[in-house]
């Protein structure tokens, strides 16, 4: 069978991307994840079901299937933008290795017309499913939330093993491997934890930069459209000093770190 | 961190500058109409060439001069600063009718003295009928008059009432050789005349008025010295005092000679700059090119030691300040459209030369940098860009967008170039254009673009087809049939077509008439004499005396257009699911929802006079009734507004909108432009040139929206028009690359009087040097797929805000939020105000 006739459950695509690996690039979103993080800001992402919201006080259907074919036309349409910024495709999610056969031939696909493959990923999932994708992968922009498994756990409803495990193996690959880190107040946002999150990805041959992603409340009105109750609804973004602060607390690492993506 | 190049401190004495500017609201002097006047009643008997060098002299010899505190460039038309003068040759009704009110209104509101008003009222009884405004009127047909005065299909009214300006002339001829170098080539031109030449008394005649006019003008400058000296003389601060002995010695030796170091350059340039505006009302006297014709003088005196970059900033600077001391009263219908005091001064840095290679230099940045430390709506600063552009110049540009004055305007030369070329220009005049006004490219110091000539809507041609042609109970347009009897699409298009053609001649007509108008009652013999080959033909730019002469009338709706035949297409021809009938019905009951905001109470205000006038006494009470049922259409029967709203919906959500990358829509709305730029091209002005489109509405698409009723693309009635040649506003929903790939499908080369692409972001998006070079990547990459211009409105927090309380207006207002883009008005309050606090965060 063609990798083109391969089908995955996506919901969003999203052109003119610029904070997703490098240059302009086109985001397709995977549906369905493994893990349900309190601050999650496409909370339609998680379930792999196709669904029912309301947005903007309209009804609609959240996720489709297509296959690779039907999606290469809008992938492509936004190739002169790809060369002229050295941008590319990133896939995103959700956890796109959920579905790890749709995103293996995607990237493929995206490969034999020569563009710059990323995934958004927290890497959680079995290390088959990882390897399938890297012969057709430039970057790799893993999270890494919490350095403490329990506390992981309670949070995202997973433990960090896993996690912490393919890091190591992903680190190993040829494939450019960059960490970042949502920085979620009351979650993960003192000295102490973002040091260790550093310090970890320092130790990971080849990684050279790691990011932080300051929380935001995007997702908010989503829950609310999807008759979901949104937990962090006190929380306030970090603000700008605190982000300088803890960025240079991620430069004790010796890495390469900035604030964003 | 970044690495802009040229950021140079700002000198302290810019802001003082600014600050003194607009200390105050701005105000109409009476001195340069008294004067016209005075010398129009004494030269009756001499030809008009004559007469205008003549009136010209009279101006500037007795016109009040003044020296604003802490100038270093002088030279002022009114005595208040941002004040404007009066030019009743044009015309003068209007604003002797609004005496009374242009202190109170709305846009660009004028102070007017009851002195002031007097004077004028008297001057104005002498030019009853001698204007060039009256003999326009009666050049025209009377269908051409009543289509843009009655019936709004177009308006060609700038030229109408005003000056034409929208030139660029030959600063650096007058930087070189000064006004005598002017004055000999003129008078040379007098000595080899032909005595038996059949046009002797034409090229006699204008040759004289040149010599007069340039005369005049050395003799102003000459009274600017004597004043600094005087000034220099009283004042006590050495440092002042060495300026304004500086200002003298600048002011003696130009413009009448060669400048010949760098401060002498920038005031040569400046009394032509101001001077063009005291000849003439026209506005957008663009300075192009300024950053080539002013680099020698400017790297002589920084290689000889003799100027820092940081004084020569200031200079620039400095005549950025200038630039805003010029203004102009309208009336209050284009003060509207021309809001914010515009005078479209455009100045355009980098591109090509004439030899294909990149231009860029230290002033291009400069200019870029003066940009920044004079945030003021002048100069309209354009930057050229092509494959060969240096990036550092392109990064420098883009950290001036993000500021988010909207400038600079970005312009493509792998368009233009060629786009220009096949309208007659040739290799080397093509690549030194320069951007005149808002969009419009010309060879600069070589031709009489007459851009600008008229906006034209083409929602209203197709608003006829519904009507078979009628407009306010008149037939006014060709009668293409009952649109309810009409089988197929093709039938729709072509009436369409048939509609539009009539009245682009009709456009014609008035634009031509006004060109005779001022051939005949406005030469200008100071502005034709640094416009090539006026003294070579002995002719003034008016009579056809340039090089390349054009006449460029705009039209803007072709996305209205676009997604309104295409919604015909699918709804009525493909699923039938509507009639022709019961569109033309909803559209007339403004698809079932009430009128808002001024157009209501206009409405109300119409439907009350024709109540008085049939002798029915309105009291207030039935007002009250009147605007309730305009502001609720609750005089619609039930099923008749459910039916209508249920086909405005069938339009918004069903069917193809152009500017989201359909292939399909966008290639019609190719078809739609073309119906206009390919018809105006077939047609010819009195100056020896040919008409060209242009395809942009400046922001004539509110006012005449305002105009225009509820169209099929699902607008409603009296809102504005699309802007530019992008989609309807929140029509597209797939980001910036989407639509600039739509765009980009329109054949703008065909539209070589100018295109304009505005696009909206949030300043975070061109964050950091990560965000500039991405900026930079997608204004190359539209311009890959041969885009031709491209503006950017950079969000300030004002707009946020106005966007949380006005949400429609703003549907594709793109921010980004941490690592992510979204739609500012999907976001949720509190979100919005997260991104509100970000803009004030810095990069």
């Amino acid at each position: 069978m063609s990798i083109y006739n391969t089908k995955g459950r996506i919901f969003n695509i999203q052109r003119f991307s610029i904070h997703d690996g490098p240059g302009i690039r086109t985001i397709v979103f995977f549906k369905g994840c493994f893990m349900r993080c309190a601050w999650c800001c496409n909370p339609e992402s998680q379930s792999y079901d196709i669904q029912h919201m309301v947005e903007n006080g309209k009804d609609k259907m959240v996720g489709r299937d297509v296959t690779v074919e039907e999606l290469m036309p809008e992938i492509l349409a936004d190739v002169n933008y790809y060369r002229r910024s050295g941008g590319g495709v990133t896939l995103s999610g959700g956890e796109i290795l959920g579905q790890p056969d749709f995103a293996r031939d995607l990237l493929r696909a995206c490969k034999e017309y020569g563009l710059h493959t990323a995934v958004e990923s927290t890497a959680n999932a079995p290390v088959e499913s990882i390897v399938k994708i890297l012969p057709y992968l430039d970057l790799f922009l893993m999270d890494i939330k919490h350095m403490d498994s329990e506390k992981h756990k309670e949070y995202t409803g997973a433990d960090n093993h896993l996690i912490l495990e393919n890091a190591r193996k992903l680190a190993e690959s040829d494939v450019e491997l960059i960490i970042r880190t949502p920085v979620v107040p009351t979650f993960n946002d003192t000295a102490e934890e973002i040091r260790a999150i550093s310090k970890f990805a320092a130790t990971l041959p080849g990684v050279r930069e790691h990011h932080l992603l300051p929380y935001h409340r995007l997702g908010q009105d989503k829950y609310a459209g999807l008759g979901r109750n949104y937990s962090l609804k006190e929380i306030l973004p970090p603000p700008q000093e605190k982000m300088e602060y803890l960025l240079s607390v991620a430069e004790e690492s010796g890495l390469r770190c900035q604030i964003g993506g | 961190m970044e690495n802009i190049k040229f950021v140079i401190e700002k000198s302290a004495r810019i802001d003082k500058l600014v600050d003194a500017l607009y200390a105050k609201m701005p105000e109409i002097e009476s001195a340069r109409g008294l004067l016209v006047t005075e010398s129009y009643k004494s030269t009756e008997n001499l030809p008009i060439i004559n007469r205008r060098s003549a009136a010209f002299a009279h101006i500037l010899r007795n016109i009040p001069i003044v020296i604003r505190d802490n100038e270093l460039i002088v030279g002022s038309a009114t005595v208040a600063p941002r004040g404007c003068q009066v030019f009743p040759e044009y015309s003068y009704e209007w604003l002797e009718a609004e005496f009374d009110t242009v202190e109170t209104r709305d846009a660009d509101p004028f102070y007017i003295s009851e002195k002031t008003k007097e004077e004028l009222r008297g001057a104005y009884s002498y030019w009853k009928g001698k204007t060039c405004s009256d003999l326009a009127k009666s050049n025209m047909s009377q269908a051409a008059y009543e289509a843009f005065t009655v019936h709004g299909m177009f308006t060609p009214g700038n030229y109408f009432y005003n000056g034409i300006g929208h030139v660029n002339v030959n600063y650096e001829k007058v930087l070189k050789k000064g006004y005598r170098g002017i004055m000999a080539e003129a008078q040379n031109a007098l000595d080899k005349l032909d005595v038996s030449d059949p046009e002797y008394v034409q090229r006699y005649n204008f040759l004289t008025a040149v010599i007069e006019s340039c005369e005049a003008v050395v003799e102003y400058a000459r009274r600017y010295a004597v004043l600094a000296r005087t000034l220099a003389k009283k004042e006590k601060d050495e440092t002042r005092k060495a300026e304004l002995e500086k200002i003298a010695s600048n002011c003696m030796r130009v413009p009448e000679f060669p400048a010949s170091d760098f401060h002498e350059a920038c005031q040569s340039f400046w009394f032509v700059q101001l001077l063009l505006q005291v000849e003439s009302s026209g506005h957008s006297i663009s300075p192009g090119r300024f950053d080539q014709y002013m680099y020698p003088y400017y790297k002589k005196d920084i290689d000889a030691g003799k100027i820092t970059i940081e004084q020569a900033q200031e200079l620039i600077d400095c005549i950025w300040v200038k630039l805003n001391d010029i203004n102009k009263v309208r009336d209050a219908g284009s003060a509207d459209g021309f809001a914010g005091y515009g005078m479209f001064q455009n100045l355009i840095v980098g591109g090509q030369n004439v030899h294909g290679m990149d231009a860029t230099n230290d002033l291009s940045y400069m200019c870029l940098e003066a940009a920044m430390h004079v945030p003021l709506p002048q100069p309209s600063i354009s930057i050229r860009v092509w494959n060969g552009s240096p990036d550092s110049l392109l990064l420098k540009a883009g950290a001036l967008t993000r500021l988010g004055t909207g400038l600079p305007a970005y312009y493509n030369d792998e368009v233009i170039i060629p786009s220009i070329m096949s309208r007659g220009l040739t290799l080397e005049d093509a690549r030194d254009y320069c951007i005149i006004g808002c969009v419009e490219p010309q060879k600069g110091a070589k031709t009489d673009g007459w851009h600008d000539a008229a906006f034209f809507n083409m929602c209203r041609p197709l608003e006829l087809v519904f009507s078979n042609g009628m407009d306010k109970g008149v037939q006014i347009g060709p009668e293409t049939g009952d649109v309810a009897q009409m089988r197929t699409f093709e039938e729709v298009f072509e009436a369409y077509k048939t509609q539009q053609s009539y009245f682009i001649k009709l456009l014609v007509n008035a634009n031509n008439a006004i060109d005779v108008a001022h051939a005949t009652r406005c030469p200008l013999p100071f502005q034709s004499c640094m416009v090539d080959d006026c003294i070579g033909r002995g002719k003034s730019l008016q009579e056809g005396g340039a090089i390349y002469n054009f006449t460029g009338p705009q039209g803007f709706g072709i996305a209205n257009n676009t997604d309104g035949l295409l919604a015909i297409k699918k709804l009525v021809f493909e699923d039938g699911s509507v009639t022709l009938a019961e569109l033309r019905e909803a559209m007339q009951a403004n698809y079932g929802y009430g009128l808002t905001g001024k157009a209501a109470e206009r409405v109300t205000n119409e439907v009350a006079c024709s109540l008085a006038e049939e002798g029915i006494t309105v009291t207030e009470g039935v007002i009250r009734a009147i605007y309730e049922e305009v502001t609720s259409a609750n005089a619609l029967p039930a099923d008749k507004k459910a039916r209508y709203r249920e086909i405005k919906r069938l339009i918004d959500e069903t069917c193809p909108k152009y500017g989201n990358d359909i292939y399909e829509a966008d290639m019609f709305a190719r078809e739609v432009a073309n119906t206009y730029t390919r018809e105006v091209e077939k047609y010819k002005n009195p100056r020896g040139g040919i008409f060209q489109a242009g395809l942009y509405p400046v922001s004539a698409n509110v006012p005449l929206g305002a105009q225009t009723g509820a169209t099929p693309d699902g607008r409603l009635a009296f809102t504005p028009v699309a802007d530019g040649i992008g989609p309807a506003s929140g029509r597209d929903v797939k980001g910036p690359t989407a639509t600039a790939n739509s765009v980009a499908k329109l054949e703008q080369d065909v539209a070589s009087n100018g295109t304009l692409l505005n696009q909206k972001f949030h300043p975070s998006a061109l964050a950091g040097m990560s965000g500039l070079t991405k900026f930079v990547a997608l204004i190359r990459s539209y311009f890959d797929q041969k885009g031709m211009h491209m503006q950017f409105n950079v969000v300030t927090r004002e707009t946020l805000l106005d966007a949380q309380k006005n949400p429609e207006k703003y549907k594709t207002l793109v921010v980004r939020v941490a690592g992510y883009s979204a739609l500012f008005t999907t976001l949720s309050r509190s979100l919005q105000d997260d991104i509100i606090n970000r803009t004030q965060q810095g990069f």
